[in-house]
Order: C-alpha cells, then structure tokens, then sequence
C-alpha cells in the first residue's frame, strides 16, 4: 500500500484542489447546457427535429466540454514547480499520469456523464436511448481523458496552447466518437449496441496502456535539454 | 565495423550529411522530373479512356501517388521521430520536422484531386466516404505535429514534443482508418493489389506505377532539400557551416 503512497496523495490533492473551487468544477457544465441551448434554438427546437440529432450533439457537447479542462490540467504544476519536483524525484512519471489521468476522469467524464439526464431531457433524447448513452459516455470520456492528458503535457510548459490542443486532440477523439455515437444509432436502429460498446471500451483498454507512458514522456522532453 | 553502418554513423554528422545531401539532391530531383513526365505523358495520352468514368479516371495518376506517399511519409515520419526519441539523434530531428510538410502537401493534393474526381464521378464535392475522410484527419494529425513543432521556442525541444505526437498518431492512423471505414464506405474497392491480380489494365497501370516512383523520388529530392537548410541554419555557429558558405580563399591567388 505504501508503494501507491505518492499517487494517492496526488489523486487525492487533485480532487480536493477541485472540490475546494467548485465553481470551476461547474463551468463544463454550464458550457454544454450553452451548446445544447445553441444547437437547440438552431434547429428551431421542435422535438421531431431535435430527437433524431441529439444523441451526436450530446456526443460532441461532452467531449467539446471535457477538451476544455485540458488546457489547465498541468499549468498549475509548471507554474509552482511541482513538475520538477516529480521529475526530479523518484517517483514513477508513469504511475503520476495515472493518478492525474483517474482524478481528471472523476472529475469531468463522470461529472459530464452524470449530467447527460440533463442534457438529454432539453434535447428530446428518446429514453429508450439514455441507458446506452451512458454506458458509451462513462466509457468514451475514459479514453477521452486519456487522449486528453498527451496533448495536455505535450503543450504544458506552452505560454498559449488552446488552439493547439485542439488541432493534436480532436482528430484522435474521432474513434472514440464513431463508436460512441454508434452504439446509440445502434440502439436507435433496433440492433444490439454491444459490436459497438466492446469496440469503443477496447480502444479506451488501449488508450489506458499507451497514453500514460506518452504523456510521462512528454512531460520529460520539456524539461531538460539531454546532452 | 560493417560498411553500412559505419555510412549510417557517419550520415548522422552534420556536414558529412550535407555533402551527402548536396551531392546527391540534384539526381533525385532530375529523376522524379523526368519519370512524372514520362508517367504523365503515358497516363494523360497513352492510356485508354476508362470505359466507365471516361477522362476523368486520369486524375489517379495525380490522386493515387499522393495518397500512396500522404500515408508512406507519416510512417517516414514517425520512424524519424522514434529515432530522434530513442537515440537522440540531431538529424533525426531535423528529418523529421522535413518530413512534416512534405506529408502535408501530399495530402492535400490527395485531398483536392479526390474533391476535383468526386464532383464528375459522385456528382458533389466532397463525399464522406472512409478514405477521403482519414486522409482530411490525416492533413490534421500533419498540421498538429507542425504546429506543436513550431509552437516551441527551442527548435530541439519542439521536434521532440512533436515526435511524441508522431508517434502517438502513427498508433492511432490504423485505429482511425478502419473506425472510419466501419463507420461508413461508399468509395469503389481498391483496384491495385500487391498480391494478386490487378483489375487494372497494364497500360493503366504502368504510369501509375511509374507516378509512385516519381512522387518517391521527389520526396527524397524534397526531404534532402528541406534538411540541409534546416541543418545550415541550426549550426550556424558552426565552424563547417562557416566553410560551406564561405569558401576560402585560393591560396597564391592574384588579388
């Protein structure tokens, strides 16, 4: 237990650093139920017209939201020099991005997922789909995150990066999208989601491997220049 | 020490590297010249008219080359890059950061002539069908690794963030083709196979081939090119750079 003592701790200081600013918690919130609005007043907001495209609006508004937390997931650690704290010391880079990558994932995929009912309800979504939608967005938003945490410290020691994050990650979200919103088109259809939900939860199984590493190695590259 | 490595050792210092680059640049781009022109007047003249799409099939001499090396040079790429992660290797670097827009172009070629074919063979512009959409995410992934690159300060520092990205996309490429794929297709098969027998007609397809090889070429010819003016600028500081770009003077020479 105590060789997963460091990884607790920021775990447990990444939560208590959101809870203590719960507004900022909020803002992903706050901005889907925006997008939602927008689209919703777009598309006149006739139920007929909304129900066939609110499960993909949803789909885009979640991970649109999630992107947006990005940007400050290691700012703070640059500024105060935690990073190079973690660097220099003994501790796992690998094992960090874990514990950063579970405390971002807690924080807004579930947050999100948890606030799709909402959403869902303001677009029409049909019920039948809502089960389906959450099992795809509390997968999806997993690998999102993880995706998620490379871009955030490939461009951590950037003065501006929000651009710039977007082009590295929106691309790579593609595939999580396509499963994600298929397994409800799926259910939509009349067929069973599970082709899709396995498809999507084996690339978020692969993300987990891949992505930590790379972003341990990405936070190292800025660093230091190697001899 | 075996010869070829010991080139590969020595292709890595800098101004072994630029005599290489300079002394070999020319004849790649001469070649690339003379074989797309041989393939373009065989492919734009030659060749028969397909009996389906008429004329308009002859933009694949253009189209197909440009996807072919638009997914070839992500891979050059990527591969750059692991050696610029793994070995550290200063060229590799610059290779790499080369490689990035010479993808790019390729791939809004690919991109554009597939727009300009679509119009007469779909009757619209564009078409979300699987490979013209991984090719636009692949122009994306190629613009991210770019401005990641040129988003750093430090030219060094920024190519191996970047190659980070490189790999990460490389990973991802597959993923994102065949998810596309899955997702949706309406593009006609592929008619050239490695294994086994073409559907393709030999007049057909031998300026194709012939286009692949150029655009091959050119890639090196640009690739070279790119380097060498990055690597001039790099090592500025550089005694040999100084002797490259100021020649001495002969000695006993009239004044």
């Amino acid at each position: 237990m105590s060789a997963l003592r460091p990884y607790h701790a920021l775990l447990a200081r990444d939560l208590r650093l959101a809870f203590r600013r719960r507004a900022d918690l909020l803002l992903p919130l706050g901005f889907a139920v925006l997008v939602v609005l927008l689209f919703g007043i777009a598309l006149g907001g006739t139920p007929e017209r909304l129900a066939p495209v609110s499960a993909p609006v949803i789909w885009v508004t979640v991970l649109l939201a999630g992107f947006l937390s990005l940007d400050g997931l290691f700012r703070p650690d640059v500024d105060d020099g935690t990073l190079d704290q973690w660097l220099a010391g003994p501790t796992s880079i690998v094992g960090l991005m874990y514990a950063k990558a579970l405390a971002h994932w807690l924080l807004y995929g579930v947050g999100l997922t948890l606030s799709t009912p909402l959403l869902a309800m303001l677009l029409n979504l049909p019920a039948e789909l809502l089960p389906v939608m959450l099992i795809a967005l509390g997968i999806g938003t997993l690998g999102a995150t993880q995706i998620g945490i490379v871009a955030a410290a490939l461009t951590a020691r950037l003065r501006r990066s929000g651009i710039l994050l977007a082009l590295i990650v929106m691309p790579l979200y593609l595939p999580l999208l396509i499963f994600g919103s298929g397994a409800v088109d799926a259910v939509r259809l009349g067929e069973s989601p599970k082709a899709a939900l396995l498809l999507l939860a084996a690339q978020t199984v692969l993300l987990l491997t891949l992505a930590p590493p790379a972003a341990a190695a990405a936070l190292r590259i800025g660093s230091d220049n190697p001899p | 020490m075996n010869p070829v490595w010991r080139w590969f050792h020595q292709l890595g210092s800098p101004p072994y590297f630029y005599r290489f680059a300079t002394r070999w640049m020319p004849w790649f781009g001469l070649s690339a010249l003379v074989l797309s022109v041989i393939g373009l007047y065989l492919g734009m003249a030659k060749a028969p008219a397909d009996y389906l799409q008429g004329d308009s099939f002859r933009i694949i001499y253009i189209h197909v080359p440009a996807a072919w090396m638009s997914m070839f040079i992500y891979v050059a790429m990527a591969v750059n890059g692991a050696i610029a992660l793994i070995w550290r290797i200063k060229l590799s670097e610059l290779l790499f950061l080369a490689c990035a827009p010479i993808g790019a172009m390729f791939t809004a070629v690919t991109l554009i002539t597939g727009m300009l074919w679509g119009k007469p063979t779909w009757g619209a512009y564009w078409v979300w069908d699987a490979r013209l959409t991984s090719e636009l995410v692949l122009l994306f992934l190629y613009f991210g690794v770019i401005g990641l690159a040129s988003a750093y300060d430090d030219v060094r520092q920024g190519a191996r963030a970047a190659a980070v990205l490189g790999l990460v996309g490389v990973v991802n490429v597959p993923i994102i083709h065949f998810s596309v794929k899955w997702w949706n297709t309406l593009h006609q098969g592929e008619t050239i196979r490695i294994m086994g027998k073409s559907s393709i007609d030999s007049s057909m397809l031998w300026p194709l081939l012939i286009m692949a090889l150029a655009t091959k070429l050119y890639f090196v010819f640009a690739l070279l090119l790119r380097a060498r003016g990055m690597l001039l600028e790099q090592e500025r500081n550089k005694q040999w750079v100084r002797e490259v770009l100021s020649p001495p003077q002969i000695a006993g020479g009239r004044s």
